[in-house]
């Protein structure tokens, strides 16, 4: 496939190493769970990270970005660390919140994570009302709404594509379309051809593409962000993809899938295709390869020893914060 | 002092919040240049323009989702629910986003908005999608407050104090009550949310209310003073934060309590008050407590049913000369 980017060698690069940390944190979690100290239930991404990686690199840090609960890729590009990420999966008190939230929901808005939700679907609104935000501030920012191929039968898929629609505001809704709502696979819950096409019955432009293909997600976003930021509203992208694990971990394994089907998808796997392209281009090697893998292993080592040995959060922590102070300097509930 | 109606102290409120404040803006269903179904926005959309008040999509979960997004980015929104019933609609983003998002983030980031859920309550014959009393929905959820005025002048002053807010308020108007005329003085003034008030002071029976019961309650108060029981009316003007202190002080004066909503009795926040007396003060009460509130039925249309369910003065006046009989 021809690109048209402009991306240097060291922001491919850098792509790369991204793409390795986000499976390396994502298998080692799930190869956690179940020998104790992880808390939170993982809900592994593997197989979908070109879309967390490719949307997101190229974002500034006050883009706000929505993950799902297959976006781990977007905490890492947007600077989350893999230490508070992994301390609060061990639901220890350097994680979020000091505790009080999964990593699936966490809130980081100075880094650009605005949200996560445990109601699939409920945080499109919430996306749109951020860039409502930005829209009356007069402000360049965008938001990046992640969900899955299940949120957008819900309710909240059409209120918030609507009213973003109607106020052309700056946001981009990534549908990560892995083919399952949870178990139930794509043609048991919907019956259409694809979920692009909704976006034209809003009245803004809806793109499917492949979305295990970390430089045509890079570019895709890309071109609708300028879209957003020049007042012209939002835009659909639908990323076809797949996952490799179940639904999460801990459950019936693999019941309802047939492994012939994984073996496919995982021919199509973002990693392996984007090595082949810097390969291609002379960009990586074997060596380069092993030292990329080898750095993501010792940086989650360390991320697992941290959520390992820091403290649970005193139990006076629970009481705290229910409601914001009432502190007329803070703006939005924080000082900016 | 001049007097103006319900509806009309909630707009001057919204304009002089919109005025001092540039982040403050309203959004809903015909709000804008209609001026809301209730007429309690009406002159803002001229003042203030399309980019500050602004219609919406009939879509009361984007509404109320998205007022949640822009409060996180720095905004202040009002957003207007039409028929208080519609925040069925909305709860996702109200239980789940709204309520949650200081403590899910640790303190990073808040809600600072007021959801007005207009024209909750009975006596419009309007059936029972648009007449329904639903606070009890809400008050168990911890990170909302929960504002429900019953007269011109705290409708004003809990208002401007809502959208100062750094956290999500619902601010609940009873559809009765927007045409009432009150005393509001001119110039800006604000009421401390979580503070009720004595809306009539009485040594004999402690009878607790807010929003449209109130009227009912001095109305019931007024007609026992004939009968020798002098009634304390409080509103409570706030069901969360909760002022237990008032309830009680009273109840220790009076050893009296009656609880008046216009909400179902079973289940209805009066249950929560009942429950904060019989774990304080139960040494002072005298008799049992008792609850006048709406039968367990949906609200009924047909005016002779209607009438029939909405709670009225001689209720309260009858169950207040049981509290008093024993």
């Amino acid at each position: 496939m021809e690109y048209t980017n402009k991306l240097e060698s060291r922001d491919l690069l850098e792509m790369y190493r991204l793409l390795m940390l986000t499976r390396e944190f994502e298998d080692r979690l799930c190869g956690l769970w179940g020998r104790g100290g992880v808390v939170e239930l993982p809900h592994g991404s593997q197989g979908q990270e070109a879309i967390a990686i490719g949307a997101c690199y190229g974002l500034r840090v006050q883009d706000q970005v929505l993950p799902s609960l297959r976006t781990r890729g977007a905490f890492i590009v947007k600077g989350v660390p893999t230490t508070l990420q992994m301390a609060g999966i061990f639901g220890k008190v350097g994680g979020p919140a000091r505790g009080k939230s999964t990593t699936h929901h966490m809130t980081d808005p100075v880094r650009g994570v605005l949200l996560g939700t445990g109601l699939i679907g409920s945080d499109i609104p919430v996306a749109v009302g951020a860039a409502l935000a930005f829209k009356l501030q007069k402000k360049e920012s965008i938001v990046v709404n992640f969900f899955g191929d299940g949120a957008a039968q819900r309710g909240d898929f059409h209120e918030g594509l609507n009213f973003a629609a109607v106020f052309k505001l700056p946001v981009i809704f990534v549908l990560e379309n892995n083919g399952y709502a949870e178990y139930t696979p794509l043609n048991k819950h919907f019956a259409g051809t694809n979920f692009a096409c909704r976006a034209e019955g809003y009245g803004f432009p809806g793109i499917r593409l492949d979305g295990n293909d970390v430089l045509a997600v890079y570019e895709a976003v890309q071109v609708a962000a300028a879209r957003a930021r020049a007042g012209e509203g939002p835009t659909l992208l639908e990323c076809m993809t797949y996952r490799y694990r179940n639904h999460c971990e801990g459950q019936t394994p693999e019941y309802m899938r047939d492994p012939a089907e994984i073996a496919e998808w995982q021919k199509k796997d973002p990693i392996p295709r984007f090595e082949a392209y810097l390969v291609e281009r002379g960009l990586l090697n074997e060596a380069d390869r092993s030292r990329v893998y080898a750095a993501a292993q010792a940086e989650m080592d360390t991320a697992i020893r941290y959520a390992e040995e820091s403290p649970f959060p005193p139990v006076e922590e629970m009481s705290t914060g229910a409601y914001a102070p009432e502190d007329p300097t803070l703006v939005g509930g924080r000082r900016i | 002092m001049r007097e103006m109606m319900y509806r009309d102290a909630i707009c001057e409120a919204l304009a002089e919040e919109m005025r001092r404040d540039a982040s403050v803006f309203l959004m809903g269903e015909d709000v804008a240049e209609h001026g809301g179904n209730f007429r309690a926005t009406v002159g803002l959309y001229n003042e203030f323009g399309q980019q500050r008040v602004f219609d919406t999509p009939l879509s009361e979960s984007a509404l109320v989702g998205a007022g949640v997004g822009a409060a996180m980015m720095g905004m202040r929104p009002v957003v207007e629910v039409m028929f208080a019933d519609f925040v069925t609609i909305a709860m996702d983003a109200i239980v789940n986003h709204a309520a949650k998002v200081a403590y899910m983030s640790g303190g990073e980031v808040s809600a600072p908005m007021v959801i007005r859920l207009a024209a909750y309550g009975a006596g419009r014959r309007s059936g029972a999608h648009h007449s329904q009393s639903i606070e009890s929905l809400l008050t168990n959820v911890p990170g909302l407050t929960i504002v429900m005025p019953s007269t011109a002048y705290d409708a004003k002053g809990l208002l401007k104090t809502s959208i100062r807010t750094q956290n999500p308020v619902l601010f609940i108007e009873h559809k009765m009550l927007y045409a009432k005329k009150g005393e509001v003085p001119e110039g800006e003034y604000l009421l401390p949310i979580g503070v009720a008030d004595i809306k009539r002071a009485g040594a004999d029976l402690t009878i607790v209310s807010y929003g449209r019961m109130v009227d009912v309650s001095l109305a019931a108060a007024r007609t026992l003073e004939k009968d020798g029981v002098n009634a304390e009316v409080i509103d409570l003007r706030s069901l969360q934060p909760l002022d237990e202190e008032t309830i009680l002080a009273s109840v220790r004066k009076t050893g009296h309590l009656l609880i008046v909503h216009e909400a179902p009795v079973r289940g209805g926040f009066g249950g929560e008050v009942a429950a904060v007396v019989a774990e304080k003060a139960l040494g002072y009460l005298d008799a049992p407590i008792r609850r006048v509130g709406a039968p367990w039925v949906p609200v009924p249309f047909s005016p002779t049913l209607e009438d029939a369910y909405v709670p009225k003065e001689a209720d309260v006046v009858k169950a207040a000369q049981a509290v008093m009989a024993n």
